[in-house]
């Protein structure tokens, strides 16, 4: 059976988006399908964070042109909430921290909402303790992270653990991992990429935000893209990242630089 | 204005729910303050000759003083001789009995605010006086606590029935000449709750007392008096709701609570009175004096207070840790919306040996609100060992409300200890877009994160008081921030 596979659970035409009147992106074409793990790579400034802040609904960026289909749907007009119960799943580059607030109390509300939005009865505080717990032993994140308000006071791996296991709980459709592996050491690597393998599954899409190819040893994408100028210069398999690692951006940024540059270009998704 | 920006500034604009005026026929004096004013007041509750006196020192006291202007509340001069100082609904005239005989109307009123006074329908473990205007309307459970020699009704009554405890304790906590609004009010209260516990008794329910104000340009003047006996325990809690006027009105109370040797009292207020419309119009003056006598030794008083009401809020819930081995505590949450001002804090005054205090107050502006936290701590030279601990946290919700801290510290013995930490944070748009960004809407995301702020202080509210303040800080914050 391979209509999920077959699926497309994301379509980006065209996409355009500015901070402040400065444009990003500039005309961006990307197709993801269900079960397919695209990573995402460029240059500082290329517009990967944007890209990654744009689906999910960040309103400091404008959106000034193309469009976004999301399982068939207009993506844009929706509230960032609203994307998020639909299935879409953001792990922060620089996970907030909200003083007073427990871990545990924000992740059984966010998993309440999503469930309430899928017509799925809400878990009671036993249910809900049981799930997390186990999924908290396969991150390797001790108990007492529940119990501390969110992210604060947390070291960087136990952010980006700590995001991976929302992300395990509110087990999204798309997932869009925005340099989960930036300020990890090689251990707490190795753990946040157990974590990000055990979630690929035939009926979810992820992309990967990623400056450097060393997480893609351990999570092996199906495409490498290269985002540069706000634009993809180029698409591959994942050999395309081992050439970058050897290659430097360089070469692809001189090709995409704004002066010289027409949207059409772009590879695409191959 | 980002579109996450104007969401929460729709949140915030939710309307004040105890805006309604009870239509009764009152009772009033005459406009205007004088020394025939307080005769007339004194008369109309049958005063005993030394309340009268009292009460005319402290007028002739009051004369000579002037308001004080060191708060960094702006408000225009209040004109006091336009003010009414005593109402009181016609039918209190020939006082009810029983609360079978208070007028149906006034019941309804406090049903309406969710107090009811018929016993059968309360929450078993709370008895209620209820305060309107210028009189008490009716006190529930009297008779049971009368059993064990509690002593809990209207201020009146008090001193008709028990006048050598209340000509022992009044004013010796906060005498009359303390500060201007404490003069006024002992020249001219009406009423308010007046609680004994005997020595060694465990108030066995919760003693409550909710304040209404519902005539027009009447200010409302109340004393309330605790007197906790060696070893006693005793939980009180207020409420205060006020009809929406375009004019401002005064409410100047007087708290007094006095602990003897090993008793505790612990004191909770929920403050919602009118705040004034989303342009500042209206509301309530609240300049009020509470203080707590630690008279004894191994005494404990605690006030914890949730403030979302009043356009100035103007108090210091105070403790003065007289007895060895004392306790003070002082936990407040105040929110200011729209143009409420706020400067509220505590003082600590040890004067016992190993005496103990610790401030929480936790400040939350959202909208044009102004918060002030202003707190003395002051360590006498016979306070060997005294401790205090103060913590002072602001919450900034947009960018046009403010927050201020004025802490004074005064330590006289070398051996005490005194920590001060302060905070002032503010709900970032990207807290917000987190939140979001799993699901929350922003009105879930902003009452989790303020409810999260005031924890600390939620957690020494009794049960039902808990519920209801998180529930009245959703609403005091909906239409907020920018």
């Amino acid at each position: 059976m391979n209509l999920v596979k077959e699926a497309t659970m994301l379509e980006i035409r065209k996409l355009q988006a500015s901070v402040e009147m400065k444009p990003i992106l500039r005309g961006l074409d990307l197709s993801v399908k269900a079960g397919e793990v695209h990573a995402i790579m460029g240059p500082n400034g290329s517009g990967k964070s944007t890209l990654a802040q744009v689906l999910a609904g960040r309103d400091t960026f404008q959106v000034t042109g193309g469009e976004v289909l999301y399982q068939g749907r207009d993506l844009l007009p929706l509230a960032p909430e609203e994307r998020a119960r639909e299935g879409i799943f953001l792990a922060f580059q620089y996970p907030v921290e909200i003083p007073g607030v427990s871990n545990v109390y924000l992740l059984k509300a966010a998993l309440n909402n999503v469930r309430k939005h899928r017509g799925q009865p809400e878990l009671d505080a036993m249910e809900f303790l049981a799930l997390i717990k186990q999924k908290m032993k396969q991150m390797d994140m001790s108990e007492d992270l529940l119990y501390r308000a969110v992210n604060e006071g947390f070291s960087g791996g136990e952010k980006k653990r700590n995001e991976i296991l929302q992300m395990a709980m509110l087990e999204p459709k798309l997932a869009i991992l925005d340099e989960t592996d930036s300020g990890l050491d090689i251990d707490a690597l190795q753990v946040v990429s157990k974590g990000i393998n055990a979630l690929r599954s035939p009926d979810r899409a992820m992309i990967l935000v990623t400056h450097y190819q060393r997480l893609l040893d351990y999570v092996v994408p199906d495409f490498v893209h290269v985002l540069a100028h706000g634009i993809i210069v180029r698409s591959g398999g994942p050999e395309l990242a081992l050439e970058l690692e050897e290659r430097g951006y360089g070469w692809l940024e001189q090709a995409a630089a704004p002066s010289s540059l027409s949207p059409l270009r772009s590879t695409g998704a191959p | 204005m980002t579109e996450t920006a104007s969401r929460l500034d729709e949140l915030i604009a939710s309307e004040y729910q105890h805006g309604f005026v009870t239509d009764v026929e009152t009772d009033a004096v005459p406009r205007g303050l004088t020394e025939d004013t307080i005769r007339l007041i004194s008369a109309r509750k049958n005063e005993p000759p030394f309340m009268l006196e009292w009460r005319l020192k402290a007028f002739r006291h009051w004369l000579t003083m002037t308001e004080p202007k060191w708060s960094t509340a702006h408000y225009p001069a209040i004109d006091y001789q336009n003010i009414i100082y005593y109402s009181a609904p016609k039918s209190m005239k020939d006082r009810p009995q029983s609360l079978a005989e208070v007028d149906p109307e006034l019941l309804k009123t406090y049903e309406k605010l969710g107090v009811p006074l018929k016993e059968r329908e309360m929450l078993a473990g709370v008895a209620v006086d209820a305060v309107f205007d210028s009189v008490s309307v009716g006190t529930t459970f009297k008779d049971k606590l009368g059993e064990l020699g509690i002593i809990f009704g209207s201020f009146s009554d008090a001193v008709r029935e028990h006048p050598e405890l209340v000509r022992q304790y009044l004013g010796s906590v906060v005498p009359y000449t303390d500060n201007f609004f404490a003069a006024l009010n002992a020249a001219v209260f009406s009423d308010g709750s007046f609680c004994y516990i005997p020595p060694g008794v465990r108030c066995p329910m919760e003693l409550s007392t909710y304040f209404r104000i519902n005539a027009k340009d009447t200010g409302q003047f109340e004393r309330t008096l605790i007197i906790a006996d060696e070893g006693a325990y005793v939980s009180y809690l207020e409420g205060c709701t006020a009809p929406m006027r375009d004019e401002n009105q005064l409410h100047a109370a007087v708290v007094e609570l006095v602990a003897l040797d090993h008793a505790r009292i612990k004191y909770s207020t929920v403050q919602n009175w009118y705040p004034g419309d989303k342009d500042g119009k209206g509301g309530i003056y609240n300049f009020v004096t509470k203080r707590g006598d630690c008279r004894g030794v191994k005494s404990h008083i605690s006030w914890t207070q949730v403030e979302t009401g009043s356009a100035i809020t103007w108090k210091y819930p105070s403790c003065i840790l007289r007895g060895d081995d004392s306790i003070g505590e002082f936990h407040s949450v105040a929110l200011t919306n729209n143009y409420q001002q706020a400067d509220t804090g505590s003082k600590m005054i040890h004067i016992g040996r190993n005496t103990r205090s610790t401030i929480i107050s936790k400040g939350i502006s959202a909208g044009h609100g102004q918060n002030a936290y202003r707190g003395l701590v002051k360590i006498l030279k016979s306070a060997e060992g005294a401790r205090n601990y103060s913590q002072c946290d602001s919450l900034l919700l947009g960018d046009k409300c403010g927050a201020h801290t004025f802490p004074y510290i005064e330590v006289k013995n070398p051996s005490a200890r005194v920590e001060h930490e302060a905070s002032t944070s503010r709900i970032g748009e990207d807290q917000l877009f987190y939140c979001q960004q799993r699901g929350l809407s922003v009105e879930d995301a902003v009452s989790m994160i303020v409810n999260g702020f005031c924890k600390e202080v939620f957690k020494e509210l009794p049960m039902e008081f808990a519920v209801e303040a998180q529930k009245l800080m959703s609403v005091s914050l909906e239409g907020t921030v920018g």
